[in-house]
């Protein structure tokens, strides 16, 4: 089975959780033999007349190469970036109400601002070009397409090869922006998922929202859901010595993350314990906003922003941490609260995501429901034997999370296409 | 001589509320919740098994013989909320054909923690069945039917007890058969009756199970096992959950109609009969003595005790509750002492089991909280607040008490002064 796989980001250059599906799942379909040509778009210099690398796996860091022999990387020179689109809409959207194009930038904003064309649909339609010609060249069974932003590429390589065509939805525009979509990407969305002879949505939550927002017949759409890399990590058992408890918010500080509910449930827990701190690790659109409102709510001094941590910090905060806090008004998956269980930490997810499908061990909430969230924040920190058996049945429950299933149930979609394809 | 001994566990809990940390209120339980539950189980089990059981006691003129044991917790509810369902248990009493059994009237796990709490309630439940039913229960079942030697121990202490019925569990009967009756370890003159779990499971769990090769059960084949005993034992113990009929199985199972035919079947043979546990324990000799080191119930396969003390949270919340027994005690107050022990139903503590989670199961079936974890945060909130009240109790009562010594000292002081003003010069 030869694949031909479109990806827009992938490690180390990630920013949010599509780079680290692409890397599970690339690697262990790897394994269980598929042969993978992945296609990713990079920003690089931007005069480059070079519009296209093939790295043979040398593109990603040299611990990272094994499993991954039957991948080959093609690199596309474009200025194609998912969430730079959506966080920057989001501050036009609040900031400058008649502002309706997206791209029109003021060149503060972004060091590569002059790599954005003058709309998404242009520029998803060049990338599209660009990845047909890759295509002429390349031969393969399948076309697999990773988010909206691939989806034209996926279907001109499709339509030129005559190749069925696999979209892998990992979010969709409503968890990305709520009610104020953007009608070109959802557009965009929509021609990819109509065009697809199979859909992959990565939990019931989306295969509902591909449902019931994008009118997709339900046969159509298959769940598969991530997995995560059981590899075995060390965990201290030792967390680090520190006063206070902490409660963790770790990730992009966006509107789909619900960091200002995060605030407002700190605020309700600290009446009923002071020796807590809550702290902010992530960047994004929402973050200043939410230094103020912690300011005006007079919790300044218990909550702490750490802009994006990396690595070393990340393993540090885990280490630190009492609770993990994921309150997204909308989450696809949710790689994250995976990580935080498999790192000791207790988790607190949002009901509105897709993990909550399927990980047991956790406290759920709704994420409108800050005096549940609160409560349930107040319990973890003051019965310690809850958080030991989270952190107990947690550690075993990720061993269910398998990318190998997650390699496995696409090769049979791939199969079944095929068949029917003839 | 095969003589069946029906014994019917009938248990609801008092729901909690839903009860944050922000809560402050001393309403602990879910009253609307409770009494629907209750109606609901009184229109699909208790009253149509009532009135099945009543027809067939009056069909077989004495020949049909059953026993209950009722919680308290569940008769308070059936005051309140289905008096019609207390009236027909009432009628049933009457029938001189129903045995009561006496257990810990708030259906508790006092026994692995408390003597005292456990002794007193028993005897609240014992005073209570009396009370309702005009008979004194003879026969002790406990929580769960949890069991240990020390346990028939500490049931020999109160007296008046013939028997202890328990979980007929395999690694304590060796190679014996449960349809003996046994005596426990130690000196007294109780009997044991153990459950034969394969026949009542039968009924219970498998009646409407269509993987099960047996499947579909009919009285005359249920009773052809029951006439296989003959010969190789006395009695045939079948104790199970009252809601089986119509509530764990639908009445559309047919279970109503099996429960209708079963006595005729059984009495087909003339060598058997029904006996109630009293009875059984008073007819037949006792054959060994079962030796109960450690504790036994009848819950999952395992049949011990981890489906109430299987992980941190729930050790947690039991010792929790009986550290504060001396506190809430101390208080005298009837409400708080009222709340405490409903707060010990074992049902609190099954919600926060963890062992079958992952596979959805019985313990799903049962569960009004989404998770174990839920069910853990709300009842620790709910004890918390109840170690406050106590508290305050307690420090108003020392106030009061102060107040009253100050008083008495200056009285005192009075009467000693005043000679001393009325002057004697």
């Amino acid at each position: 089975m030869k694949v031909f796989m479109l990806g827009w980001e992938f490690p180390p250059f990630i920013s949010g959780g599509l780079g680290t599906a692409c890397y599970g799942l690339t690697k262990a379909m790897s394994q269980a033999g598929t042969e993978i040509a992945f296609v990713l778009p990079t920003l690089t210099d931007g005069g480059s007349v070079d519009y296209m690398k093939i790295l043979n796996a040398d593109g990603i860091s040299s611990s990272q190469k094994t499993g991954f022999t039957n991948v080959r990387f093609i690199t596309v020179t474009s200025p194609l970036k998912p969430y730079i689109f959506s966080q920057r809409r989001k501050f036009f959207a609040k900031n400058e109400k008649k502002c309706s194009k997206i791209c029109s930038f003021d060149s503060n904003f972004s060091k590569n601002e002059q790599n954005y064309g003058e709309n998404i649909y242009e520029q998803v339609n060049k990338y599209a070009e660009k990845v047909s010609h890759i295509a002429d060249v390349e031969s393969f069974d399948v076309v697999h397409s990773h988010d909206w932003m691939t989806f034209p590429a996926g279907v001109a390589a499709a339509q030129n090869s005559g190749k069925p065509l696999v979209v892998h939805v990992h979010s969709t525009e409503f968890d990305r922006s709520g009610e104020n979509i953007n009608q070109t990407i959802y557009d965009i969305e929509r021609y990819g998922m109509y065009e697809a002879q199979k859909i992959v949505a990565v939990s019931n939550y989306t295969r509902n929202m591909i449902i019931n927002r994008y009118g997709v017949a339900a046969e159509k759409i298959t769940v598969v859901h991530n997995g995560i890399e059981n590899d075995n990590h060390f965990v201290p058992e030792k967390a680090i010595e520190k006063r206070d408890k902490i409660v963790l918010f770790l990730g992009r500080i966006t509107f789909q993350k619900g960091p200002d509910y995060f605030i407002a449930a700190a605020k309700k827990v600290l009446e009923k314990i002071s020796n807590v701190k809550f702290i902010m690790a992530g960047d994004g659109d929402m973050l200043h906003r939410m230094i103020e409102y912690a300011a005006e709510l007079g919790i300044g001094h218990k909550v702490f922003f750490t802009k994006f941590l990396r690595g070393a910090n990340v393993e540090k905060m885990y280490r630190m941490a009492d609770l993990y806090v994921m309150p997204s008004v909308s989450e696809p998956f949710g790689i994250a609260p995976l990580e935080a269980v498999k790192n000791g930490v207790p988790a607190l997810i949002s009901k509105q995501s897709g993990i909550s499908e399927i990980l047991i061990n956790a406290l759920k909430v709704d994420f409108w429901d800050v005096n549940q969230m609160a409560n349930k924040i107040t319990a973890a920190l003051k019965y310690p034997p809850m958080s030991q058996t989270l952190r107990e049945n947690g550690r075993n429950e990720m061993k269910k999370f398998r990318w190998e299933d997650a390699a496995f149930k696409i090769n049979e979609i791939y199969k079944q296409i095929l068949t029917i394809a003839g | 001589m095969a003589s069946v001994c029906f014994y019917f566990q009938v248990h609801q809990p008092y729901r909690l509320r839903e009860y944050t940390v922000f809560d402050s209120g001393s309403d602990y339980f879910d009253d609307n919740k409770n009494s629907q539950i209750c109606r609901k189980v009184a229109e699909k089990c208790y009253l149509p098994a009532n009135s099945l059981m009543l027809e067939l006691i009056r069909k077989y003129k004495g020949q049909f013989k059953i026993s209950y044991s009722i919680t308290g917790v569940l008769l308070e509810q059936l005051e309140m909320y289905a008096p019609e369902v207390l009236a027909s248990f009432q009628e049933l009493a009457q029938t001189g054909c129903v045995e009561f059994i006496a257990e810990t009237y708030y259906h508790s796990l006092s026994s692995l923690y408390s003597e005292q709490e456990f002794m007193e309630q028993i005897i609240l439940h014992k005073e209570t069945i009396e009370r309702l039913f005009g008979q004194t229960p003879r026969v002790f079942r406990n929580t769960e039917l949890i069991y240990n030697n020390y346990i028939s121990e500490l049931i020999g202490k109160i007296g008046g007890f013939s028997a202890i019925i328990t979980e007929g569990v395999d690694r304590i009967l060796g190679h014996r058969s449960p349809n003996f009756v046994y005596r426990p370890s130690g000196d007294n003159n109780m009997k044991l009756l153990l459950k034969n779990y394969r026949l009542s499971d039968d009924i219970a769990f498998r009646f409407s199970n269509r993987d099960w090769s047996e499947w579909p059960l009919h009285a005359p084949k249920f009773a052809k096992w029951v006439n296989d005993v003959n010969g190789c034992g006395f009695v045939v113990n079948l104790f199970m959950d009252y809601e089986t009929f119509g509530e764990h199985q639908w009445e559309s199972t047919g279970i109503f109609n099996f429960l209708k035919h079963l006595p005729q079947e059984i009495l087909k043979h003339r060598d058997n009969d029904f006996k109630t546990p009293s009875e059984a324990a008073a007819a037949y000799d006792d054959s060994d003595v079962v030796d109960v080191p450690h504790t036994i119930s009848w819950a999952d396969v395992e049949r011990d005790i981890s489906a109430w003390r299987g992980n941190k949270m729930q050790c947690c919340a039991l010792a929790e509750i009986y550290r504060l027994e001396k506190t809430v005690k101390e208080t005298g107050d009837d409400d708080i002492i009222n709340d405490w022990r409903r707060l010990q139903t074992s049902d609190h503590f099954y919600y926060m089991c963890t062992k079958w989670f992952s596979d959805g199961d019985v313990h799903k079936y049962f569960n009004p909280y989404e998770s174990p974890y839920d069910s853990y945060i709300n009842f620790m909130n709910v004890l918390d607040n109840l170690d406050t009240r106590c508290r305050t109790a307690l420090y108003e009562k020392q106030i009061v008490n102060s107040e009253k010594r100050i008083q008495n000292s200056e009285d005192r002081i009075q009467n000693v002064e005043s000679p001393v003003g009325d002057g004697n010069f």
